[in-house]
């Protein structure tokens, strides 16, 4: 049984976290930071799948690893790299190697990563995805026919973007989301508590939990870059101009004070954070502790 | 040639059951090669509709559809019988539907499905293109193809790669979704993003070697005149 389940079917608020897997087998460095600054401290770490269309080590892989060393994955399913039959397939294998939750994801396009010549898949997307996962819980597959056995315990996941412009189209998505099966969200970077109390406001009728999502703004390069290459996100002046007049070696500790007050904000509004660390793992245990949900 | 064939009668009354008044819009190319269309099939189609109990607001064959100027210059001298329907059921390809769409504020709805031809366009210039994937959805999309718009020919809505309403994949393109949630809007057909199918048959999209030869699939190939063999060349 999923704990991630658990506890937000209790009404606990849920932090969760997220590992970039390296490009090569040494995943050493990446276990050794989960160990050391997740372990204990989320309740679900998810494992991106060749984020960006940029080729990594595996999340189905890593997903095994980690249960093997005592957390609970989340693991991240894309349809760029695969087919019906294969991704059926996995989540199968996933289940008997003890991954009990998935994030449903469409994925990005091939051509924005490191092999923009591969073929895109797209055989499903996310609602296709999450109705898959549903159909293989209720002991059939995508045909059909029976299972031997249904991976009836998985805990499925999808995103959204509440800070989307428009933002009706992403709330009509989500709304198919949970009518093929999404038991909870995770949200794009959120940086505006106004705006994400309006979103929530109408998100709140499809009474499934959402984690808001957090990514340390880690300097004014970063946020300008987010601003111009990352759908739904804007980095207000309220956190760039504080950064931007901060000395280099004062920015990491600014960067969490100003995270934490963010995230106080916004827990009235939500049913947990997905802190996405990029990098930062070192920071996590201090911003739970300053933003209270340690 | 563009394959296509007619879409059975009891999907078509499906399509249009939102809709009173049906302006059918015939394309006088491939679809009289391929026997699913003309003026016989456009008054099949009428007498149909009047039985169910629709109205038939006007009736218009036009020698093809995908030939932008034709379809303006054409369409343009029928604005008062269009201003009196709801909805153009066009019997012709996908590319016909959506120039359809392109050109007249009303819904498009397909009568025929296109087979797969591998990227025949016709004569259309637009960004409108028909993949033939054999099981038109463009009744549900506004006359907007989200298999061929969409960079990853999604069928359940915008991916998260959508920005200021453009594509992840060009930042001038348009997002497909984007347009479809738009035109569905100012149509007041939001709710289609509900009927639409969760997952794509891509058997559809297969046209088997029978289906080659029932069709007029091979009609650029058929020798229609052949020279006696004395009068072989010299």
């Amino acid at each position: 049984m999923s704990k991630l389940k658990q506890a937000l079917e209790a009404g606990n608020f849920a932090v969760t976290g997220e590992l970039g897997p390296p490009k090569g087998v040494e995943i050493g460095p990446m276990m050794e930071e989960a160990e050391k600054f997740l372990k204990g401290r989320v309740l679900g770490v998810n494992v991106t799948d060749n984020p960006s269309s940029v080729m990594r080590i595996g999340s189905l892989g890593i997903c095994a690893r980690l249960v093997q060393a005592g957390f609970e994955p989340i693991y991240q399913i894309p349809c760029r790299d695969r087919n019906r039959l294969a991704i059926q397939s996995d989540i199968l294998s996933g289940y008997v190697l003890g991954i009990r939750n998935i994030l449903a994801l469409t994925g990005d396009h091939p051509s924005l990563g490191d092999h923009p010549g591969a073929k895109c898949v797209f055989d499903l997307d996310s609602v296709s995805l999450l109705h898959t996962i549903s159909t293989l819980k209720n002991g059939k597959d995508l045909s059909g026919a029976d299972l031997v056995g249904s991976p009836k315990d998985i805990f499925a996941g999808a995103t959204v973007t509440p800070g989307a412009d428009p933002v009706e189209p992403q709330l009509l998505k989500m709304e198919k989301k949970v009518e093929a099966g999404a038991e909870f969200f995770q949200t794009q970077a959120i940086y505006d508590p106004d705006k994400f109390e309006k979103f929530m406001k109408t998100a709140s009728r499809f009474k499934t939990p959402v984690l808001a999502g957090i990514v340390i703004v880690k300097g004014p390069a970063m946020a300008k870059y987010m601003n111009e290459k990352v759908p739904g996100v804007f980095v207000p002046d309220s956190i760039i101009k504080p950064l931007s007049e901060a000395g280099k070696e004062d920015r990491p500790k600014l960067a969490i004070d100003l995270m934490a007050k963010l995230m106080k904000d916004l827990k009235p509004m939500c049913q947990g954070f997905h802190i996405m660390a990029m990098g930062w793992a070192k920071y996590v245990p201090d911003l739970m502790q300053k933003a209270g949900v340690a | 040639m563009i394959v296509n064939v007619p879409k059975p009668m009891e999907e078509l009354k499906e399509l249009l059951s939102d809709y009173q008044g049906v302006y059918i819009l015939g394309c006088g190319g491939c679809p009289i090669g391929c026997e699913s269309g003309g003026r016989a099939r456009l008054e099949d189609l009428k007498a149909e509709l009047i039985k169910s109990g629709k109205k038939v607001s006007g009736i218009q064959m036009i020698d093809f559809l995908c030939n932008k100027a034709l379809v303006g210059a054409q369409l343009r001298c029928r604005i008062p019988a269009l201003k009196n329907s709801n909805a153009v059921l066009v019997v012709s390809c996908g590319v016909g539907v959506q120039a359809t769409a392109a050109m007249i504020d009303l819904p498009s709805l397909p009568a025929n499905n296109t087979l797969n031809s591998q990227g025949m366009q016709g004569l259309w210039p637009s960004v409108e293109r028909c993949d033939g994937c054999g099981d038109c959805l463009l009744h549900l999309t506004g006359g907007i193809c989200p298999i061929t718009r969409c960079a990853k020919s999604l069928l359940n809505g915008q991916c998260g790669g959508t920005q200021d309403g453009k594509c992840e994949v060009e930042t001038q393109r348009d997002c497909a979704w984007h347009l479809i949630y738009e035109k569905l809007k100012a149509l007041g057909k939001l709710d289609n993003l509900k009927k639409l199918p969760k997952l794509r048959d891509y058997r559809n999209w297969e046209v088997s070697d029978q289906e080659r030869k029932n069709t007029r699939w091979a009609l650029e190939e058929e020798q229609l005149y052949r020279a006696p063999k004395s009068a072989g060349r010299q």
